[in-house]
């Protein structure tokens, strides 16, 4: 179903939105190239975490591991793939189906 | 009832800093730039005397000026800045930004000309730009009335049916410069007719319940266009809002104010449409002609955006020739800015007017009276013979 958006005269003025709206706003489809995680080679070290622009990379705090990737808004960028010490992260073509 | 009426001699630009003064906005943001220098000058000598309790910040551009103005305004604070010409220029991404965000941000700007060559004398080329960027922009033909449009501007900006931000022209040398008699309010007549500056709703929503907001998100084909039909609905709003502080302003202190001035206009068969100074030389060859018997009127424009469509068409309506008087060429092979709006208003009319422009004082070329005289002549000569010869005329070049 489609969703009901608002008027002009519905809409709060000027553009002001309660904070944090970009999380309904799922950039992941803008990928051309998603990165793989090889579990094998990985030493946690978070390096992909803190590169990441999009906060598209998921990690366990508290036992300190990598986790994943959050495929709703990681863009594809390979910034993580490239700053990883261990090359455990490849960047493979999208194909468009969900894995 | 009557101003306490205090009589003093003040150029357009020591009656901008004084109005700001009695304003008093929370922050001032500025950086000079001539022929609006002295406005934040005198100004911030007021911040250092403690005369008033704004924070003024002195930035490093008119962009980080406008940028500042805009932070502070997001913030609810009342804010204000003063500019001209280039700097207006280097403002321009931001002057969009304040009217769409809604900030009621009120500017001083001297008119001058826009380089290049490099000129620091008036024209309207500058304002006159920046009209489609959903400022509300009034124009002043002298120094009183610089005065009293920045007074009733901060009323007008914030009223929560407008709420968006106002710049008040006046004339670069001619009037900035130029000592006028004129009759400032008192402090308090200021403060009880500003009032405090309404709350903004959303802002306080945010505060109170410590919940963030995001203010100028991304806004693509789904809604960016929803945004800016309310700012259109914000600027007509501002219609019937602009004559209605005109008027309590009159009421309150003995000098009213609407759109527009009409000088001799109601039974003139030809007029001609001026806006600032040049205003003032008109109507003295106006009253020369009538003399003479020559049926010749005068509209002043002093509120150009939003535009009086209707209210001017009206006033115009019964006219034989119209001659539009453009401080500003629009560099487009057939008139300066102000000419294509007027001819817009008049087009519907069952009979409508014959219509030509001029464009003059480019740069600070003066405008004598003797070039009005000729213009009306102009006007008059196509009255008589019923054929225009020509759409555009420069006046005062060297041909
Ligand atoms: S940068 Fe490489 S090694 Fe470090 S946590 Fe990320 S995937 Fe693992
Ligand atoms: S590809 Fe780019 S966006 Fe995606 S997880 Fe890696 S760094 Fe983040």
């Amino acid at each position: 179903m489609e969703e009901k958006k608002k008027t002009w005269k519905e809409l709060p003025e000027g553009d002001i939105l309660e904070g944090g709206t970009s999380l309904q706003f799922k950039t992941g489809n803008w990928r051309s190239e998603r990165p793989v995680h090889i579990p094998e080679k990985c030493i946690h070290c978070f390096i992909c975490w803190i590169s990441c622009p999009d906060g598209a990379v998921k990690v366990d705090e508290e036992n300190g591991k990598f986790v994943g990737f959050d495929y709703d808004f990681c863009k594809g960028c390979g910034i993580c793939a490239y700053e990883c010490p261990k090359d455990a992260i490849k960047m493979v073509p999208e194909t468009g189906e969900e894995k | 009832m009557k101003g306490t009426g205090r009589r003093v001699a003040k150029t357009a630009n020591e009656a901008f800093a004084e109005a700001m003064r009695q304003i008093d906005p929370d922050v001032v943001a500025a950086y000079p730039i001539t022929p609006a220098t002295e406005i934040v000058q005198i100004f911030s000598q007021f911040v250092a005397d403690g005369l008033v309790k704004t924070e003024f910040v002195a930035v490093e551009s008119e962009h980080s000026a406008m940028s500042a103005c805009i932070g502070a305004s997001i913030s609810g604070a009342r804010a204000m800045t003063g500019t001209s010409s280039q700097g207006l220029a280097l403002m321009w991404e931001m002057l969009y930004i304040a009217a769409a965000l809604r900030l009621p941000i009120i500017m001083a700007v001297v008119n001058r000309a826009l380089s290049a060559p490099i000129n620091i004398h008036c024209d309207h080329s500058d304002t006159l730009g920046a009209r489609d960027s959903g400022w509300i922009q009034i124009y002043s033909e002298n120094v009183q009335e610089t005065y009293d449009n920045v007074i009733q501007a901060v009323r007008i900006a914030e009223h929560p049916d407008v709420r968006l931000p106002v710049m008040v022209t006046t004339d670069g040398f001619i009037l900035s410069h130029c000592l006028e008699t004129i009759e400032m309010l008192t402090d308090e007549e200021v403060k009880e007719f500003i009032g405090e500056p309404p709350v903004r709703e959303n802002l306080l929503k945010s505060l109170e319940e410590n919940k963030p907001i995001t203010i100028g998100a991304l806004d693509l084909q789904d809604y960016y266009f929803e945004h800016k039909r309310q700012e259109a609905e914000a600027m007509k709003n501002a219609l019937k809002v602009i004559p209605e502080i005109g008027k309590e302003f009159g009421e309150k202190f003995g000098r009213s104010y609407g759109f527009f001035e009409e000088y001799k206009l109601e039974d003139a068969t030809v007029g001609i449409v001026v806006m600032g100074s040049t205003a003032g030389t008109g109507k003295d060859v106006v009253d020369e002609l009538r003399k003479e018997g020559k049926k010749v009127g005068l509209l002043k424009i002093r509120v150009f955006r939003p535009f009086p469509f209707e209210e001017i068409s009206k006033a115009l309506s019964h006219l034989q020739v119209v001659g539009v008087m453009d401080r500003a060429d629009g560099v487009n092979s057939y008139s300066g800015p102000v000419f294509p709006e007027i001819c817009a208003c008049l087009y519907d009319l069952e009979k409508r007017p014959k219509i030509v422009d001029f464009i003059y004082g480019l740069g600070g070329r003066d405008i004598r009276k003797e070039d009005i005289a000729g213009i009306f002549d102009g006007l008059l000569k196509i009255a008589e013979t019923g054929k225009k010869e020509f759409n555009l005329k420069y006046i005062g070049v060297r041909e």
